[in-house]
């Protein structure tokens, strides 16, 4: 259980600290040796056609993409818990109509609205986390919707309003924290829902634009000298699927170990 | 499941449908209409009245609402208009020369994904909480996870350039150059459906019906057959509208990796250049085919489960 997250935090306090350590920028170009293999030129992993050190692009990389996930996978959080909170409370017509939204956008092929988005509005970081947040907020919302249907009925909370708590506080006290768990677990499902995403778009040149890169760029350079050098493929290619089947392992497993708990 | 259901349902859908699709079809529309930046705008400014001349050839100099008018009626007739950047083209065209390769590959990896997952599940299931299973289970949710981007470049990798069993790209002909595009396209599906039929089995194994058979002394496979294979898919059916969206998705990356001239590669280009014409065609096509999917799920559902007939 732990194994996974542990890998994962490495992973990510290396993109965050290693970078300023480093003598290379992920933009610079070291004329001198381009095209260096690993060591050369003082390059621990070699540079690319650029001369832009490969370690240096790598951890950078990696910063962003992490970064990205994180942020767009908080405002799906944020999004999603207050959608879903509202349905579930209020219940009734306002419930149907928000649910029946969340179920037309869930019908969505919803990468060709970000892609739609992102033609429209231009390529920018910025839109391309609110573009990722913005859909996937939606299994939250009916994650988040079930929980509080199922805890209004429960009998501290029927004694709360028995005892004349009003609803702000009660919805506050005692149903948000209860749902923070399952949100939690859903949370860790979304950060790699999200990284899969941002690294798709990137990889199709839609996404995060040079000179800043991403893991899905990387690949996409990877990819094209791969018969050159493989490490430009595997290295990116491989922080990408470590960090997205890590999270899904643990957020999946978190996740059951919550619903069986529930279910005792 | 009778055909005066059958056609009730379907006709039940499109009633859905069709507003859906209209929706979509308009809202796109208007996203691009309103992008900054337009097909003309090249490197170098055109003059007034070319730019002027270009925007009434293309019907760009019309309102808004006629413009939508005018485009939903010539769509209904099977044209999407002319590509702005393939000049030579009309959109329509170019759906035409894509699709059947997109088809092509989407459908086979739909077929390996449900043969190799369907199987995979059920074994699982057949073994539940043993190590099989686990192992299995653990298997199918890293398939899950990664990313066709991924491993499409990984497998031509591998197979295409250090064995050198497979052709890698570019090469349309033959049966050779479909297996690595498709392979790469299949696993996540196979991952995922493989869940979603031992989740389906498991549940139906522990059931009374089940256990009745049992102690009647019927044998696994007969009870399989007979009674726990049909209940146990409803759940796989349920996946078929994401799965297409996937796979569709799937496939955009999958036709760059391998350049392959697919739908996905002319969307991609399409969105690259601003060219709204295609992107708005390709847009229509993918919610049209995802809300067919969906309807033979749902079909699909009626005759795998009884009680969901006429739900």
């Amino acid at each position: 259980m732990k194994g996974p997250l542990i890998l994962v935090a490495v992973i990510a306090f290396a993109a965050f600290l290693l970078p300023p350590l480093l003598p290379w920028n992920h933009a610079a170009i070291d004329w001198g040796s381009v095209n260096a293999r690993l060591g050369q030129g003082g390059h621990i992993l070699g540079t690319d056609d650029l001369g832009r050190d490969r370690l240096a692009r790598l951890l950078v990389g990696t910063r962003t993409t992490v970064s990205v996930a994180l942020a767009a996978a908080l405002v799906a959080l944020l999004i999603g818990t207050i959608w879903g909170a509202v349905a579930g409370w209020v219940g009734g017509r306002t419930d149907e109509i928000m649910m029946r939204i969340v179920d037309g956008l869930y019908a969505l092929p919803f990468m060709f609205v970000v892609i739609l988005l992102m033609v429209v509005f231009g390529r920018s970081i910025l839109l391309v986390f609110i573009g990722i947040g913005a859909v996937e907020w939606l299994t939250m919302a009916r994650v988040v919707r079930g929980q509080v249907m199922a805890l209004k009925t429960r009998p501290f909370v029927l004694a709360a309003e028995a005892a004349g708590a009003p609803g702000r506080s009660i919805l506050w006290r005692h149903i948000l924290p209860n749902v923070a768990g399952v949100a939690a677990a859903y949370l860790m499902l979304t950060v790699p829902q999200v990284v899969m995403v941002e690294s798709f778009l990137s990889f199709l040149g839609l996404g995060v634009q040079e000179p800043l890169t991403s893991l899905g760029i990387l690949v996409n350079e990877g990819a094209d000298e791969m018969d050159m050098v493989p490490a430009g493929l595997l290295l990116p290619g491989g922080i990408l699927i470590a960090i997205i089947v890590c999270l899904t392992l643990a957020g999946e497993r978190y996740r059951d170990r919550l619903a069986s708990a529930q279910r005792r | 499941m009778r055909l005066a259901d059958m056609i009730a349902l379907i006709l039940r859908r499109l009633m859905t449908a069709i507003p859906t699709l209209l929706a979509i079809v308009i809202l796109s529309f208007l996203l691009m209409r309103f992008a900054p930046g337009g097909p003309f705008d090249g490197d170098r400014p055109l003059a007034p009245e070319t730019r002027a001349a270009l925007e009434a050839a293309y019907g760009l100099d019309k309102s808004i609402g006629e413009q939508i008018g005018r485009y939903l009626l010539r769509i209904i007739q099977g044209d999407f208009g002319p590509s702005l950047v393939y000049r030579d083209f009309t959109v329509t065209e170019l759906i035409a020369q894509s699709l059947p390769i997109s088809l092509l590959i989407g459908g086979l990896a739909l077929l390996l994904a449900s043969i190799a997952g369907i199987s995979a599940g059920l074994f699982a299931a057949a073994r539940a909480g043993r190590w099989q299973d686990q192992s299995l289970m653990l298997t199918a949710t890293i398939l899950t996870a990664l990313p066709t981007f991924v491993t499409g470049p990984l497998l031509a990798l591998i197979f295409g350039l250090w064995l050198g069993w497979l052709p890698v790209s570019g090469q349309v002909g033959g049966a050779a150059w479909l297996i690595l595009p498709v392979t790469a396209l299949a696993l996540p599906v196979a991952g995922a459906i493989a869940k979603l039929a031992r989740a389906g089995l498991a549940e139906i194994l522990e059931q009374d019906h089940i256990r009745a058979a049992r102690a009647r002394g019927t044998g696994p496979l007969t009870i399989l057959a007979r009674h726990a294979l049909r209940p146990a898919l409803v759940p796989v059916a349920s996946y078929l509208g994401p799965a297409a969206a996937g796979l569709l998705t799937g496939a955009v990356v999958i036709e760059t990796v391998f350049g392959l001239p697919g739908l996905g590669r002319y969307f991609v280009q399409g969105a690259l250049n601003r060219d709204y014409p295609l992107v708005l065609g390709v847009v229509t096509l993918y919610a049209a085919l995802i809300i067919a999917f969906n309807l033979v799920a749902d079909l699909l559902y009626g005759w795998l489960d009884p009680r969901m007939r006429g739900a």
